[in-house]
C-alpha cells in the first residue's frame, strides 16, 4: 500500500493560505502540499505520497543505517568465515 | 533516487541475507502487513533469496483489494450520472464491482478521470462550477492526510459541489484481528512504514503487549524489507516480542502531528467492512458528521447500497497464510488479473496478482508444513 | 475510539475469508483494448484474425511480408499505424512527426527499406488551420528527413467534439533486401538479446504533458526515424533473426510477443536495462514499471551470439545505437515466458500488461 517516495523540496511558497512546493525527484519536478510539513525548508528531502509532503527524510539516520548493514559479516569476514547458507 | 538506491544495494542484501540465515534456527512465519512491501518482495525475489525455513505471509494492506465490493458498487453508481465528475486513483479503475469497473462506466459515457492528487480533484471541482466532482477517497492511514485535506479545502473555498466517496481502512484493528484468529499461524509483523510515517509507532506498542508478537515498523526498499526480517527473527530467536523502529529515517514516534489533527477533524473510526476478509469493528474512517455535506453516499442517496460477497475463491485463506496462492485450484486458471475471482488477483500488490505475475514458474505446490 | 477496543467475539470469520467476484467479460471496447497488451492481442486474436481469415503462413508482425510473384519478384512490407496521441504537441515532437517515423520503423523492422508512406487525418471541427498546417509542416520534415516520401492521403471531418481535435493514420510499404529474413519466430536459444538505447522516454514525456498527472521534467520523446540504424546493423550481419520497435507496452510486451511467436525462453537482466534516472524517478512516483513504457524511436534486436559483436559495433556507431546494450538472452527453459533476473540474483515472470498504465497509489 501507500506508495511514497522521496523527493528533494527546491522551492516554498504559499498558494491561497496553504503552504505548497516544487520537489524534484531526480529531475521530475511535481508541485506537491506542504502543509503538514510547513517548517521544511529548500534542500531538505520529504516522503511524497498521492501530492502530500508526509515525512522528514532523516540524513543522519539513513546514513546509520547503512552503516549498519555495512557492519553486518565483518566479523566473520575478518576470522575467514563465509556467510551462513540455507 | 537518493534514499531509494542505497537502500537496493544488492551487496549489502547479501549481507543482511547471510544474517538472516546465521540467526534463523527455526521456522518463522512473518507477515509483511503492506501490499508495497509485498510488492517489493515479489518484484526483487527476496522470497526466494530468504532461508526456507522463514516464511513470508503476505497480508491484506493494499487499500484497493480490501475495499469492499458494496463501495465500488457505489461509486459505479455515482460515476455513472451524467452530471458527475469522478475522479479516481488509478489502480481503482480496474477493480470490479458487481458485473463492471469504472473502466466500463467510462466506455459507457462516464466521466471517469485518473488524478494523482485529491487536490487535483478539487481543482476540477473549481473549474467545472456547473459539474458535480466526486473524489474516490480510499486508503489506509497514509492517504488519509490527503484525503482530509481536500475536504477541508472544499470546505473552507465554499465549493457545493465537490464530495467524497470515502471508504478509508486502519492498519492496527487488522493486525488486532489477525493476531487474536485462533487460526493465525502469524509469529511475527512487520508493520507498514508509510503509514507509521503518518500516525508515528505508538499505536503498536499496546498491540505487541496485547498478543506477544514482535513488530517491526519497516520501509520498502529491498534492504528495509530484509532489515524488518532479520529485526524479527532476532526477537522471535531470543524469545522476545518488542515494537522496533527499522523505518527511523522516514518514521518517528509520534508520527505527523499536523496531519493526525486534519484526520481527527475530518474522519471519525467507524466499523468497515474488508473485501475478502470480512467486518472488522473499528477498522475505518468515514466522514465526521462537521463534513456530512460532503459525503457523495448522502449527496447521491447510495447509502443504501449494500452488495452482499459470495464465496468462490480462496483468498481468504490465502491473506491467512494457509496456503500460496498457487495452491488454489483457480490460481492462473479460471482466475487471472485479466478477469480475477477475488480482490487479491485485482491489484498488482494483490498477493495473487503479485504470485501471477512474477512466480508462475513456480508450478509445484509450496510446502507449508510445520516444524 | 481506541484501536484495541475491538471485541474478541466480534473477530472476522477468518475460516470463511473469502473474497468473490464475478467473471469478467467485456461487452463493450474499453480503453485498455487499444493499450498494445493483452486486451489488444485479445481483440486482435478473437474479433479481427476470424473476421479477416488467416492468411497461410503470415505472422504477427509489425509489418505483414508481401512476396511478389512473376518476373518482379521480391518481397515487399507492408504497415499502417494510427496515431490519437494526447496532446498533440509534447516535449521532442508532435502526432505528425509520430506518424512518419513510426510508420517507417514498422516497415523497418522486418529490414526492409521504407518508400513511400500514406497519410490519412481525421480532423475535428473546429481545429485551428494552423495546428493543422504545423502537423502538417513536421510530418514532410520528417519524411524528408528520412528519405522516405508522403505518396498518397486523405482527410476527413467529423463533428466537434469527436476526433480530440486530430488523428492521424499512416502507411508504409518497403522493399525487403535479398537474404534478410527477420520475423519473431525466429528467437532460438543462444540468440542475444540488444536494445538500441535509453528506454521509456516517450512515455514519460507524454505522461508528462497528461491532465491530471503533469509533472515538470527535461525528458523530451525519443521519436525518431530507425531504418537507417536497422539498415547499418543489416550491412554488418544480415542474419539478425528479429526486430522490433517497442512502442505501446513497452520493452516488456515486445518481449512477450516475441517468446510466445517462437516459443522459447528469453531472460534479461534488470541490471542491465537502460533506464535514465529521470524515467526511473518518473515511474517511482507513479508506481509504473519502465519495462512498460513506450518507446518511439528503440528497437530490441534478436541475434545469434557469433554476431553480437559485428552488430553491436554497426550500432555503436549510429546516431540512433549510441547507447545500445545486451541486456538478455533467448534460452532453453520455460518457452514462451519472459524472465527478469532481479539485481539481487533473483528470478520472476515477466508478463504482457493488460491494457493501460495506470499510476498506482499502493
Amino acid at each position: 500500500m501507500c506508495l511514497a517516495v522521496p523527493g528533494k523540496i527546491v522551492d516554498v511558497r504559499d498558494e491561497r493560505g496553504t503552504r505548497m512546493a516544487t520537489i524534484d525527484f531526480d529531475g521530475i519536478r511535481k508541485d506537491i502540499c506542504l502543509a503538514y510539513l510547513p517548517d521544511m525548508e529548500v534542500g531538505e528531502y520529504a516522503i511524497v505520497h498521492v501530492g502530500f509532503a508526509i515525512s522528514r527524510v532523516d540524513e543522519a539516520s539513513a546514513l546509520e543505517t547503512l552503516q549498519m548493514f555495512r557492519d553486518l559479516g565483518i566479523l566473520d569476514e575478518e576470522l575467514g568465515v563465509t556467510g551462513g547458507t540455507t | 533516487m537518493k534514499y531509494l538506491d542505497e537502500f537496493n544495494d544488492p551487496e549489502l542484501a547479501g549481507r543482511l541475507f547471510d544474517e538472516i540465515a546465521r540467526v534463523t534456527t527455526r521456522r518463522w512465519a512473518i507477515m509483511e502487513v503492506c501490499g508495497g512491501q509485498t510488492h517489493s518482495i515479489i518484484r526483487n525475489g527476496i522470497d526466494q533469496l530468504l532461508p526456507d525455513r522463514i516464511e513470508l505471509i503476505h497480508g491484506p494492506g493494499c487499500p484497493v483489494c480490501v475495499t469492499p465490493l458494496g463501495v465500488i458498487d457505489k461509486a459505479l453508481e455515482i460515476a455513472s450520472r451524467p452530471d458527475v465528475i469522478f475522479c479516481s486513483f488509478g489502480d481503482m479503475l480496474r477493480v470490479p464491482g458487481s458485473g463492471r469497473d469504472l473502466f466500463q462506466v467510462k466506455s459507457l459515457g462516464g466521466d471517469v478521470r485518473i488524478v494523482y492528487s485529491p487536490l487535483d480533484a478539487v481543482q476540477l471541482a473549481e473549474q467545472h462550477p456547473d459539474r458535480q466532482v466526486v473524489f474516490f477517497a480510499i486508503g489506509f492511514e497514509t492517504t488519509a492526510p490527503a484525503n482530509a485535506m481536500a475536504v477541508h479545502l472544499a470546505a473552507q473555498r465554499g465549493l457545493t459541489n465537490f464530495s467524497v466517496l470515502v471508504s478509508h481502512v486502519l492498519v492496527p484493528p487488522a493486525i488486532s484481528a489477525i493476531a487474536s484468529s485462533p487460526v493465525s499461524r502469524v509469529d511475527g509483523f512487520l508493520a507498514a512504514g508509510h503509514v507509521c510515517s503518518v500516525m508515528g509507532t505508538w499505536q503498536y506498542g499496546p498491540l505487541v503487549e496485547q498478543y506477544g508478537l514482535p513488530i517491526v515498523v519497516t520501509g520498502f526498499e529491498p534492504l528495509d524489507v530484509l532489515d524488518g526480517i532479520r529485526r524479527v527473527v532476532v526477537q522471535l530467536e531470543a524469545g522476545e516480542a518488542r515494537l522496533e523502529n527499522a523505518y527511523a529515517r522516514v518514521v518517528s514516534d509520534a508520527g505527523n502531528e499536523p496531519a493526525q489533527r486534519m484526520i481527527d477533524d475530518v474522519f471519525e473510526v467507524c466499523d468497515r467492512q474488508w473485501r475478502g476478509i470480512g467486518m472488522i469493528p473499528a477498522s475505518g474512517w468515514r466522514l465526521s458528521s462537521r463534513y456530512a455535506a460532503f459525503d457523495a453516499e448522502l449527496r447521491f442517496g447510495v447509502d443504501g447500497i449494500d452488495t452482499p460477497e459470495s464465496s468462490v475463491c480462496r483468498a481468504g485463506e490465502v491473506l491467512q497464510g494457509l496456503i500460496k496462492p498457487n495452491e488454489c485450484e483457480a490460481f492462473g486458471t479460471t482466475c487471472t488479473p485479466r478477469n480475477p475471482l477475488g480482490a487479491t488477483m485485482v491489484s498488482s500488490e494483490g498477493a495473487c496478482a503479485a504470485y501471477y505475475q512474477y512466480r508462475r514458474l513456480d508450478t509445484v505446490p509450496v510446502s507449508i508444513g510445520v516444524g | 475510539m481506541n484501536v484495541t477496543d475491538a471485541q474478541p467475539d466480534s473477530a472476522p470469520d477468518f475460516e470463511n475469508w473469502s473474497c468473490p467476484l464475478p467473471l469478467r467479460s467485456h461487452d463493450r471496447v474499453v480503453i485498455g483494448h487499444g493499450g498494445g497488451g493483452k486486451l489488444s492481442a485479445e481483440l486482435i486474436e478473437h474479433l479481427f484474425l476470424p473476421a479477416f481469415g488467416r492468411v497461410e503462413g503470415a505472422e504477427m508482425h509489425d509489418a505483414a511480408t508481401l512476396t511478389l510473384t512473376g518476373s518482379a519478384g521480391g518481397r515487399l512490407a507492408f504497415s499502417t499505424d494510427s496515431y490519437v496521441v494526447r496532446p498533440l504537441f509534447f516535449p521532442g515532437g508532435c502526432i505528425g512527426d509520430l506518424a512518419v517515423n513510426g510508420t517507417i520503423n514498422d516497415v523497418a523492422m522486418s529490414g526492409a527499406v521504407p518508400i513511400a508512406l500514406s497519410a490519412g487525418f481525421i480532423v475535428e471541427e473546429g481545429l485551428e488551420l494552423a495546428t493543422l498546417g504545423t502537423v502538417a509542416e513536421r510530418m514532410g520534415d520528417a519524411a524528408r528527413a528520412a528519405g522516405v516520401p508522403i505518396v498518397t492521403g486523405d482527410t476527413k471531418v467529423v463533428d466537434a467534439g469527436l476526433a480530440d481535435g486530430l488523428y492521424v493514420n499512416t502507411a508504409g510499404v518497403g522493399v525487403i533486401p535479398e537474404g534478410v529474413d527477420i520475423r519473431p519466430s525466429r528467437a532460438t536459444p543462444g540468440d542475444v538479446v540488444i536494445v538500441s538505447g535509453p528506454i521509456g522516454l516517450h512515455g514519460v514525456a507524454v505522461m508528462s504533458q497528461r491532465e491530471g498527472l503533469e509533472f515538470g521534467t527535461e525528458i523530451r520523446s525519443d521519436s525518431a526515424a530507425l531504418h537507417g540504424l536497422v539498415a547499418a546493423m543489416l550491412a554488418a550481419c544480415a542474419d539478425v533473426h528479429v526486430l522490433r520497435d517497442p512502442t505501446r507496452g513497452g520493452l516488456a510486451a515486445s518481449l512477450c510477443e516475441i517468446a510466445a511467436s517462437a516459443c522459447v525462453g528469453v531472460e534479461y537482466d534488470e541490471a542491465s536495462l537502460p533506464v535514465p534516472a529521470e524515467v526511473a524517478a518518473a515511474c517511482s512516483f507513479l508506481g509504473l514499471d519502465p519495462m512498460h513504457i513506450a518507446n518511439e524511436g528503440k528497437l530490441v534486436a534478436f541475434v545469434a551470439a557469433a554476431d553480437v559483436d559485428d552488430v553491436m559495433a554497426a550500432m555503436l556507431s549510429h546516431e540512433h545505437g549510441r547507447e545500445a546494450r545486451v541486456v538478455g538472452r533467448v534460452v532453453d527453459g520455460h518457452p514462451g515466458v519472459v524472465v527478469a533476473r532481479t539485481r539481487l540474483g533473483a528470478t520472476r515472470v515477466v508478463d504482457l500488461p493488460l491494457g493501460e498504465q495506470l499510476p498506482r497509489i499502493c
